[in-house]
């Protein structure tokens, strides 16, 4: 062995010592400089998601508030904005429910906020409560009139545009313009205060459209079709959309 | 000992100082956030196109949660409004946080229909912008959330580029790509994403698909559920329901 080394020219120990001082410096450096999450990618992923897991907590989540505020939380609860989480006005309140005396959300007690959700807009779907912020109870606060946390209105909405404002809109340019939408929608009174679970009624034959346009006994002024010819076996609101005469 | 042996030696020992430094000896005890196995999970989300009101709580909600720039350029989550003319021209924009500009596009003529798109990263099974990282920094967790790994993001965009659903923005101030993670610090602490959390009128669904009693259980057996651009084999994790043919 020794004999061995001692043959080896010198040249040949130097690029061996050369090598290993290669070998170790390379062996510490991934060992102990290098850390493991950029060795395995494995490690890499879980230290990016513990990262990423760690990260600050801005809303607390509908559970928490009700703890400390039961009189809000319970008159909500049966309310139409059941569904609202009180962050949803209130703006992110975990720092608050950590420590509520010192910090404190804020309400939005302006009219503009309610007008998020409450404004007249075409797109929204039929059934949502929409007002026209420049003519509904102008400048006064909303709150005044709506407790923010049961909205009920102090009487019930007059007009079915209160919900269904897109469809009264359409219908107001119609042919149909003059008739009310109880003339074809027999509507309980109940419905403009649980909607969804009183529902009015819906023409369901074409006798319906036919009391009005029958040929056979029309009334003064309003165009007549042959009821047994014209458009048989459909519908009439399968052609004419009866809150949109004309268009299509 | 011979040359050969020598020699033998000297690459067993490299490479084991390899394998060890590779090594780590806590690799896979780790738990990411308390008890929480993101093995144990696996998220989705559902959209009811029918219940948006288009009132953007979502949105705010999210650029507060995950600091997302203020400027309405970035966004994590996003809703578009869709108007179809009666000459079948459709136009999209995505709506604004901003009360005043919102209140601009409040009323079309020759509506045809019109409606509320939320959006926001599918959680693609198969996504894209994984498969074009060329430094790993974006990767699937177990609980089936696209995360990006901030630390080894070079700022590249080749995610932006790839994503075909436009999710993804550079961050302006870390320079790294970001992208909506369902607000997984949240769901560690089995909380809700705060998108969810604010929307008023639950048509945002969110839940645990390995959970069969879950409000997104039930979203995923009543309803006809549609993925945005499923040709592309994207599989998305995000089910709308209720979606127009017109959206893409
Ligand atoms: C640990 C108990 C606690 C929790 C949890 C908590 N609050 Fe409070 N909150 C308080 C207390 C106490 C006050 C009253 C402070 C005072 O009157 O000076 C308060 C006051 C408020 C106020 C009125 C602020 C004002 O300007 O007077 C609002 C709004 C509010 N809380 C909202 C919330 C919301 C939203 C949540 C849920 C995220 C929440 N709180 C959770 C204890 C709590
Ligand atoms: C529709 C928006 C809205 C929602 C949802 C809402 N709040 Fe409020 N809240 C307000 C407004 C507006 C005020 C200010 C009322 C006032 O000054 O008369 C307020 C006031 C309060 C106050 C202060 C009460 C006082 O008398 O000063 C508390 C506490 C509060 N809210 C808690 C809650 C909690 C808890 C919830 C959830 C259960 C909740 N709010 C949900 C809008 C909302
Ligand atoms: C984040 C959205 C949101 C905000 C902000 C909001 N509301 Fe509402 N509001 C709703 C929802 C959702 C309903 C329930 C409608 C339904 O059942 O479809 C509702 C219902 C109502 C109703 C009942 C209308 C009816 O007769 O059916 C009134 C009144 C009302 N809100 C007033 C307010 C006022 C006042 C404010 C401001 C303090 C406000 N809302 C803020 C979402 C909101
Ligand atoms: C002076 C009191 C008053 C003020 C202020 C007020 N409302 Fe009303 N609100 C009513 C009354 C009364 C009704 C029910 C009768 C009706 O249809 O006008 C109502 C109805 C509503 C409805 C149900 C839909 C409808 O048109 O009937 C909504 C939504 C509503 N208000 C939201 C708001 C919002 C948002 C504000 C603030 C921008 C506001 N209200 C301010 C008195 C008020
Ligand atoms: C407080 C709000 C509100 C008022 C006021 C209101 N509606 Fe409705 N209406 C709704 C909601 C919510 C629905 C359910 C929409 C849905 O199914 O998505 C509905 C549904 C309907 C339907 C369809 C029923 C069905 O089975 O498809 C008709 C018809 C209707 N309303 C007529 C009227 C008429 C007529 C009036 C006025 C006399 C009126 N509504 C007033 C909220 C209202
Ligand atoms: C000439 C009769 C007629 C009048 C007047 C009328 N409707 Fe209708 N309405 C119908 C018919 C028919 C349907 C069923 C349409 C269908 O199924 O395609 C309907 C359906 C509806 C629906 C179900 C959802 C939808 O968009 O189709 C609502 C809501 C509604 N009407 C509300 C109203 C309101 C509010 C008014 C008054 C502004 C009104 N209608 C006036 C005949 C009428
Ligand atoms: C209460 C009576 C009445 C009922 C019920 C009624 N209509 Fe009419 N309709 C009218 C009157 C009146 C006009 C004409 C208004 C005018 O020309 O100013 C009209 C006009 C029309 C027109 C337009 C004709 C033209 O000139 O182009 C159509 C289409 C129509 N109705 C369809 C329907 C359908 C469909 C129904 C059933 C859902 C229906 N109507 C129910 C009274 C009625
Ligand atoms: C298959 C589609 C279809 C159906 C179903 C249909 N219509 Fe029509 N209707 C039309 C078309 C198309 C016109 C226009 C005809 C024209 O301008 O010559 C029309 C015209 C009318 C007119 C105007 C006639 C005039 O003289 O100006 C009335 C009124 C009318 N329809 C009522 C009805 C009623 C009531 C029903 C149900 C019993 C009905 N329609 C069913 C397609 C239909």
């Amino acid at each position: 062995m020794k004999e061995f080394f001692n043959k080896l020219p010198e040249q040949a120990v130097r690029v061996i010592v050369v090598f290993l001082v290669l070998a170790v410096g390379l062996f510490v450096i991934r060992q102990f400089i290098i850390p493991p999450e950029m060795k395995e990618p494995a490690l890499q992923k879980l230290s990016s998601m513990e990262r990423e897991a760690d990260k600050e907590v801005k809303y607390a989540g509908a559970q928490v508030c009700g703890q400390c505020h039961e009189k809000e939380h319970d008159i909500k609860k049966t309310g139409y904005h059941r569904d609202l989480s009180c962050e949803s006005c209130h703006g992110a309140a975990q720092k608050h429910a950590d420590n509520p005396t010192d910090v404190k959300p804020t309400s939005p007690k302006k009219r503009d906020y309610c007008g998020y959700c409450h404004t007249y807009n075409s797109s929204r779907p039929t059934g949502f409560p929409q007002i026209n912020p420049d003519t509904h109870n102008p400048r006064k606060p909303c709150i005044t009139c709506h407790n923010p946390h049961n909205p009920k209105p102090p009487q019930t909405p007059r007009s079915c545009a209160a919900c269904h404002a897109q469809i009264e809109r359409t219908k107001a340019a119609s042919y149909h313009a003059l008739l009310g939408c109880t003339v074809c929608h027999n509507t309980p009174e109940k419905h403009k205060t649980a909607p969804r679970t009183i529902r009015p009624t819906k023409p369901d034959t074409r006798e319906f459209c036919g009391k009005c346009h029958d040929k056979a006994s029309p009334g003064k002024g309003v165009p007549a079709v042959d009821m047994n010819a014209h458009g048989e076996k459909y519908v009439c609101w399968q052609c004419h959309y009866p809150h949109m005469l004309g268009g299509i | 000992m011979d040359r050969r042996d020598f020699l033998k030696n000297i690459c067993l020992f490299i490479s084991s100082g390899a394998v060890v430094g590779g090594l780590s000896p806590d690799a896979w005890a780790k738990l990411i956030h308390k008890d929480y196995d993101p093995a144990k999970h696996y998220y989705g989300m559902g959209i009811d196109i029918d219940k948006c009101i288009g009132c953007g709580r979502c949105m705010q909600a999210c650029k507060t949660e995950n600091d997302v720039p203020g400027v309405p350029y970035f966004f994590r989550t996003w809703v578009e409004r869709y108007v179809i003319k009666t000459d079948k021209s459709v136009t999209v924009k995505t709506i604004s946080t901003n009360l005043e500009e919102l209140a601009d596009s409040f009323v079309e003529k020759d509506m045809l229909r019109s409606f509320f798109v939320p959006k926001l990263c599918n959680q693609c099974d198969h996504p894209p912008c994984v498969q074009v990282c060329p430094v790993g920094a974006t990767f699937k967790t177990d609980d089936g959330v696209i995360l990006v790994d901030g630390k080894r993001c070079i700022g590249c965009r080749y995610c932006i580029q790839a994503c075909p659903y436009g999710a993804r923005y550079l961050h302006p101030e870390t320079r790294v790509a970001d992208k909506c993670t369902f607000c997984y610090h949240r769901l560690v602490r089995g909380l809700l994403p705060a998108c969810v959390e604010v929307c008023p009128k639950q048509a945002r669904v969110f839940g645990d698909m390995k959970s069969i009693a879950s409000p997104l259980g039930r979203f995923i057996r009543m309803n006809k559920l549609h993925v945005l651009k499923p040709s592309l084999n994207t599989d998305p994790k995000v089910y709308y329901a209720n979606l127009d043919g017109e959206v893409n």
